[in-house]
């Protein structure tokens, strides 16, 4: 029998319940989710068993100490503006998205490459293996990518995406999002997550924002509605700041 | 010292990136044609030992004479059309992406990374159910290594690719259960 969304809010609460209280008795924060996360039912068969293994990262020859880069040939102009990519203009509420991407020492990360990818504002996404039956939308493809600036600022864009329907269990929704892909200085410090909008009802139901069973860390996965932000006549701001985790050469040539 | 930020936490790529991330020529680091290129590839398999058709691989590696400075220019962009360019074939970027085929297979076509010790090249790991990436390493040979040398024998097997003919390298990536590939965590 499929799954409820009452089945699903049990062990939600179970797993956050163990968490809290771990973290009372003295555990560590976890700052990320935990890759064995049944009730999100894709991550069953998908997480090792095995601990990860660390490595030093000490050694300045360590390859991953480094990561790719990117650069003016990588993106156009365009790109970063979802909203004028087709003739026409999408359908949605338009959205400034902006914030800086930082090391957790809070310097800037500067001229890194930055790409989302986002449903319409009807909640569909234009991937021809999503099917369900809202429109998409002609003037919309929901595909961005940026450079960071100076400062480490990035900016979009686009419009707001809707809340979608998934196969978790039965009446699955996802809360609305943007997904983030984003490089450090490192490749340790690559990270894929996602944006969310402020107080959105669905995010009590959703497995896939609750395997952060921190909540502060949850938080921070939450935009900002800035107005200064906002364009008169335009688009609303939305603020959203990212940052990245994992060791990076400038550490060690900072001596670290 | 002062109190670090804390970090914006991972999330599953999902099912939908697929017209989002992958680029052309994303697996083909290596210039065309060029005489000494090498194919890494292999399967991406789940804890039942399915294939995962929705992965994403990322590869950053050394360049063949040991730099780690990278190049830009791994995903050229068309201002005129909004496609790609593909890669200029030139620069060696040290960069590739490929996501596996329906047969959740993947081919890299790079060259022979320079990196000091051992050759490898580091590969970031995302998938639907994956809530937070996964860096493993592929070694395109076996013999002395700080990593490798901590690891138990049938471990340490999960990280060497196998060679093959015609300058190929078979290296699969199993999730979990028998054969799990040794993932690794930066400290
Ligand atoms: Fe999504």
């Amino acid at each position: 029998m499929a799954l409820t969304q009452s089945d699903i809010d049990v062990e939600i609460k179970d797993l956050q319940d163990a968490y809290d209280k771990a973290v009372a008795g003295g555990a560590l924060v976890r700052n990320h989710p935990s890759r064995d996360y049944p009730p999100y039912r894709s991550s069953l068969l998908r997480h090792p068993k095995q601990p990860l293994v660390a490595v030093d990262g000490g050694d300045p020859e360590t390859v991953e100490l480094s990561g790719p880069v990117f650069g003016v040939t990588d993106i156009t102009e365009h790109d970063s503006d979802l909203t004028i990519q087709h003739r026409g203009e999408p359908i949605g509420e338009r959205m400034t998205v902006s914030g800086r991407l930082l090391d957790r020492d809070g310097r800037p990360v500067r001229g890194q490459l930055i790409e989302i990818w986002q449903a319409n504002a009807a909640g569909r996404y234009a991937h021809l293996r999503e099917q369900h039956p809202a429109p998409l939308d002609p003037n919309f493809t929901g595909v961005g990518r940026t450079l960071t600036n100076d400062q480490g600022r990035y900016r979009f864009t686009t419009i707001k995406p809707g809340p979608y329907p998934w196969g978790n269990h039965t009446n699955a929704w996802r809360p609305a999002h943007i997904h983030f892909s984003v490089f450090g200085t490192a490749f340790t410090q690559r990270l894929i997550t996602q944006m969310y909008f402020p107080s959105d009802p669905l995010f009590r139901y959703d497995p896939i924002l609750q395997s952060v069973t921190d909540q502060a860390a949850r938080d921070r996965l939450i935009a900002t509605y800035q107005h200064d932000l906002s364009q008169p006549e335009f688009s609303m701001g939305y603020e959203w700041d990212i940052v990245l985790d994992g060791p990076s050469a400038t550490w060690i040539e900072e001596g670290r | 010292m002062t109190e670090r930020l804390l970090p914006t936490p991972s999330h599953t790529i999902g099912p939908f990136y697929g017209h989002a991330l992958p680029f052309p020529d994303g697996g083909r680091v290596a210039p065309q044609g060029h005489p000494e290129a090498i194919t890494l590839h292999g399967y991406v398999l789940d804890g039942a030992g399915e294939v995962i058709p929705d992965a994403l691989l990322d590869f950053w590696q050394a360049a063949p004479d040991g730099s780690l400075e990278g190049a830009p220019g791994s995903m050229r962009r068309d201002p005129s059309t909004g496609g790609f360019l593909g890669r200029g074939g030139v620069d060696f970027t040290g960069f590739g992406r490929v996501a596996t085929d329906a047969d959740g297979r993947y081919a890299l076509h790079t060259l022979p990374p320079g990196n000091a010790g051992l050759p490898y090249l580091s590969v970031c790991v995302f998938a639907r159910g994956l809530v937070h990436h996964l860096f493993t390493r592929a070694y395109l040979a076996d013999g002395a290594d700080p990593l490798l040398d901590s690891l138990p024998a049938d471990r340490r097997a999960t990280l060497i690719a196998a060679e093959g003919a015609n300058r190929t390298y078979r290296f699969d990536i199993r999730l979990q259960g028998e054969g799990e590939t040794v993932f690794l965590e930066f400290q």
